[in-house]
């Protein structure tokens, strides 16, 4: 959909020699040309998130001559995010990301104005950061800032430029309530903790969050020049590996909870609540016996079944004593496999996925005594084994 | 009727890794019965306690939702290709 530029007008001033030297492979673009360029000088783009997606973002963003660049986050590098957060460097490992980001781009483009957040995002604080942005990139990784950030968007009338990633797999779009559907036109509500694992379990190649990412700078960069055909109304879907990009439609969801025609939402939620409001209601948690429970148990003698529910791959990095192998996605189908007269621990990376196979288990039928093995593999290394790895 | 039905990674585990499954049926809630009964390991991704599709997974058909279309109800035939889209997120330990 052809979206007239955020920019209006009369924030225009002009450009000095020097940028025009800097932007000159813009200005010779007749869709940009130098009056694009005043536009992306004069505005203003809010990135949530300076981790996979947010490092092309602000990388690009600023390269291109954004006049003001607003970074929020309030997590710190760790050596396992320079794999793919290009934004952040070996020597930046226990910095907050924001000072790293800040760095990076001042490097890049001293043009640049840096506006630095490091505080989580909230519902307290979402409107007022927003609303001094002309355009926000969701660089988010979890579900209550995505949402929060839809709905301060759709409230505020910002144009939400969206990137997800997982594994091999990423999304884009750019919701954009006034001219097209919202994220929760196509998904109302997210999924329950702990149904889909995260990138700190199923993992991410690098250069993913490099494309998707790149993809989101792109679109920024259009709804600041205008008259571009931006992902408003579409879904980018990008499968790495199988080197694919399909297209979906999106369609306003006149049921829209926040942007239909009777919506419901008319001020920020608590999200924390949100997201975990579904959970399944009245299913009873599952028992669970800590790293050091287990290491007793196994030394009292007990009788066990320990179920490691990792994938092949997962059990090459670290192997658990004792196991069987079920992986999580054939533990309803085996369930003759078990022994109900024998209590069984279930085990994965962080324990998470495991209470997922019990779960399956209890739907299944299973009468037998089930634990899950609090924080996984990781917390057997940190407590019990410390000459394996934690990863 | 052969009814392929595309799996996003985030679901492979339950299908035994496999990018694109076969199942049968006239309408896609038909479709989507029969592939959960023969994967049921995928049955709670796809449906929650009360029986109801879980809302951060779309089902496409070709390149349009069928909440554009007829739903569930929404005919199929053979040949066709349906693509299961859910929610992704990243990198998060949070939620
Ligand atoms: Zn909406």
């Amino acid at each position: 959909m052809l979206i007239d530029s955020v920019i209006p007008k009369s924030r225009l001033t002009d450009l000095t020699n020097e940028e025009i030297s800097r932007y000159s492979r813009h200005l010779l673009l007749p869709d940009i040309n130098i009056e694009g360029q005043k536009r992306l000088k004069a505005a203003r783009v809010l990135i949530v998130g300076t981790g996979g997606l947010g490092a092309p973002l602000a990388l690009y963003l600023a390269a291109a001559g954004v006049g003001t660049l607003g970074i929020v986050d309030f997590d710190f590098v760790e050596e396992s995010n320079l794999q793919r957060q290009i934004i952040h460097g070996t020597r930046d490992i226990g910095r907050p990301k924001v000072a790293s980001a800040k760095d990076s781009i001042r490097q890049i483009n001293p043009h640049v104005k840096v506006n630095e957040y490091n505080v989580m995002l909230t519902a307290e604080n979402a409107l007022d950061i927003i609303a001094d942005y002309d355009v926000v990139a969701d660089g988010t990784d979890n579900y209550q800032t995505r949402y929060l950030v839809n709905d301060a968007c759709v409230l505020l009338g910002k144009p939400n430029v969206y990137g997800s990633i997982f594994q091999f797999e990423g999304q884009a779009s750019v919701f954009y309530a006034k001219e097209g559907p919202c994220y929760r036109c196509l998904y109302p509500s997210p999924p329950p903790p702990g149904l889909v694992p995260s990138c700190s379990e199923g993992g991410v190649i690098g250069v993913l969050p490099g494309v998707v990412g790149t993809i989101q700078a792109g679109e920024v960069i259009k709804l600041i020049v205008g008259g571009a055909n931006t992902l408003t109304g579409r879904l980018l879907l990008f499968d790495q590996w199988q080197m694919k990009f399909r297209e979906l439609k999106l369609d306003k969801d006149p049921a829209c909870p926040i942007c239909g025609k009777k919506p419901t939402i008319k001020k920020l939620i608590d999200y924390e609540v949100f997201c975990g409001l579904n959970k399944p209601q009245g299913e009873k948690p599952v028992d669970t016996l800590t790293a050091l429970e287990l290491k007793e148990r196994f030394d009292r003698g007990d009788r066990l079944q320990i179920i490691d529910i990792r994938e092949p791959h997962e059990r090459a990095i670290v192997k658990f004593p004792y196991a069987r192998y079920i992986p999580l996605g054939q533990v309803a189908r085996r369930i003759d496999e078990f022994d109900p007269s024998v209590p069984a621990v279930f085990i994965c990376k962080i324990g998470q996925r495991s209470i997922f196979a019990i779960r399956a288990l209890l739907d299944a039928g299973y009468a037998g005594e089930l634990y899950n093995l609090k924080d996984g593999v990781n917390a057997w290394a940190r407590d019990v084994d410390k000459t394996l790895p934690q990863y | 009727m052969a009814i392929t039905i595309l799996i996003p990674t985030a679901l492979r585990a339950f299908t035994d890794g496999k990018a694109e499954v076969e199942a049968a049926g006239g309408t896609v809630g038909g479709v989507i019965a029969d592939f959960a009964a023969r994967y049921p390991d995928i049955r709670r991704h796809l449906y929650d306690e009360n029986g109801a599709l879980r809302s951060f997974i779309n089902i496409y058909a070709g390149d349009t939702n069928i909440k554009s279309l007829n739903g569930l109800n929404t005919a199929v035939k053979d040949g066709d290709a349906l693509m299961l889209v859910p929610a992704i997120a990243g990198g998060s330990r949070r939620c």
